[in-house]
């Protein structure tokens, strides 16, 4: 059967990874090829790397982690971040990067969806979405990492994406992440439900139960998280036995 | 031994090269008929669309070439699927090594394409040498080729398809042997091992 996957993500400044880790045991936990190394010999099924970098020498530093990570890793991974353009792309993608996760970018110009899955083909576009719940009880989408809202709806925005050609979505609720209080259920099951394309459950995970209902209620067919695996709050090889024995599938 | 990547438009050739470094084997990316014809073992890998891959292959004559190929072959996910004879994927007819067709998965219930990792299952051949029953592997496929005699791999999805399939001196497999781990890392040993 196929797997539910488990997707640590890794944020990059200027080639390092940014968020603080406590791994002792890696030799430089800074360095993203040794940390998702790491991560793909405990069991991730994916990795995702996203670049916040804003300087000048971004697409050059940035290729060159890709070329790296390729090398080393033996899991597929996606990366983001800035990604804006064809030229954008075709560089990470020849670099040797499974995916692109594009985001603002592509809400500026949804054509960019489009000519991306007809240069690469779906599965190589991933279309990252920020989504909030307002008292309205709506889920809009926020650009810019979170900072500028729009009165776009997240479902709709979503569908749109898919029909243009986006190959996977990752949903990221910015009402959970950061609280380790659990997945955004109900709009990561709408999505799930009635999009033809895997979506990807971001922001909140903090337990293995979180992960556990994600998948059997919120539908979801993977699930991101970062600081909890980051800080060893859950260790995958962990995760994955959990889920076993709740009877979900995963790769093991 | 000379192992030769077949050069064309497909999108994961740096990803296969990167995988056979990782198990220590070099191998040399080409487009050129005497490298290809004069290599021990052959690897034509594939992601993209099946016409346009076609295209790319016809333009170089690369498709006369690996049809007449007597050492090992591994077609890699479309790579696997253009050695069949036809593909569903905008009426394609493709190279015709095995004598079987590729079809679009069609369901109301599971997602398409499949993403992800899935099992295989009836391993046979010196290619799944050492392969567990049930490992995993990665996928990412909206066409597959139904059930044959040439199975050599079984996997689940939507209904039960080969996953992989081998006829004399060539073999394909539907997923990302470069992206599916210790797995995938193994069974391209065992191609490379191949006599």
């Amino acid at each position: 059967m196929l797997t539910k996957r488990i997707i640590p993500c890794l944020d990059i400044k200027d080639g390092r990874t940014v968020k603080g880790t406590n791994f002792v045991d890696l030799r430089d936990a800074g360095d993203p090829v040794e940390l998702g190394a790491f991560y793909a010999q405990q069991g991730a099924d994916e990795l995702v790397f996203l670049d916040i970098t804003a300087t000048v020498e971004k697409r050059k530093t940035l290729s060159e982690l890709v070329k790296r990570i390729a090398r080393q890793i033996n899991i597929p991974f996606t990366v983001g971040g800035g990604v804006s353009s064809i030229d954008d792309a075709s560089l990470l993608l020849k670099n040797g990067a499974d995916k692109v996760s594009i985001n603002t970018a592509a809400y500026k110009n949804p054509q960019l969806i489009k000519e991306l899955a007809n240069e690469f083909g779906s599965q190589f576009v991933v279309l990252a979405i920020d989504t909030k719940l307002e008292a309205d009880g709506e889920w809009y989408v926020y650009l810019n990492g979170g900072r500028i809202k729009t009165e776009t709806k997240c479902f709709d925005w979503a569908k749109k994406a898919v029909e243009l050609g986006a190959g996977e979505i990752l949903l990221t609720s910015m009402n959970h992440d950061g609280t380790k209080q659990g997945f955004a259920i109900d709009i990561t099951k709408r999505l799930s439900e009635s999009l033809a394309v895997p979506v990807i459950a971001s922001g909140g995970g903090g337990t293995m139960e979180h992960f556990a209902d994600v998948f059997r209620n919120g539908k979801a067919d993977a699930a991101l998280a970062a600081s909890i695996f980051h800080f060893k709050e859950v260790a995958i090889p962990d995760l994955k036995r959990y889920l076993h024995e709740q009877k979900i599938e995963v790769r093991i | 031994m000379k192992i030769v990547i077949i050069k064309y438009n497909a999108g994961n050739i740096q990803s296969v090269l990167y995988a056979l470094e990782r198990i220590g084997v070099h191998a040399i990316v080409t487009a050129d008929h005497e490298e290809i014809i004069t290599a021990d073992k052959v690897i034509f890998p594939g992601v993209g669309e099946a016409s346009s891959a076609m295209n790319s292959l016809k333009e170089n004559n690369l498709d006369q070439i690996i049809k007449s190929l007597k050492q090992p072959v591994l077609g890699i996910c479309v790579g696997m699927q253009l050695l069949c004879k036809y593909s569903e994927e905008n009426n394609t007819e493709c190279l015709g090594v095995f004598d079987e067709p590729v079809k679009k998965f069609e369901s109301t219930v599971d997602k398409i394409p499949q993403i992800g990792w899935n099992n295989i299952y009836d391993l046979r051949s010196a290619l799944m040498k050492d392969i567990l029953e049930n490992s995993y592997c990665y996928f990412v496929h909206s066409y597959y080729v139904p059930m044959n005699a040439h199975a050599i791999a079984t996997t689940d999805y939507v209904q039960p398809y080969a996953s992989a399939i081998h006829k004399n001196n060539f073999y394909g497999v539907q997923f990302h042997t470069e992206k599916s781990a210790v797995v995938g890392e193994r069974i391209l040993k065992n191609f490379i091992e191949i006599i």
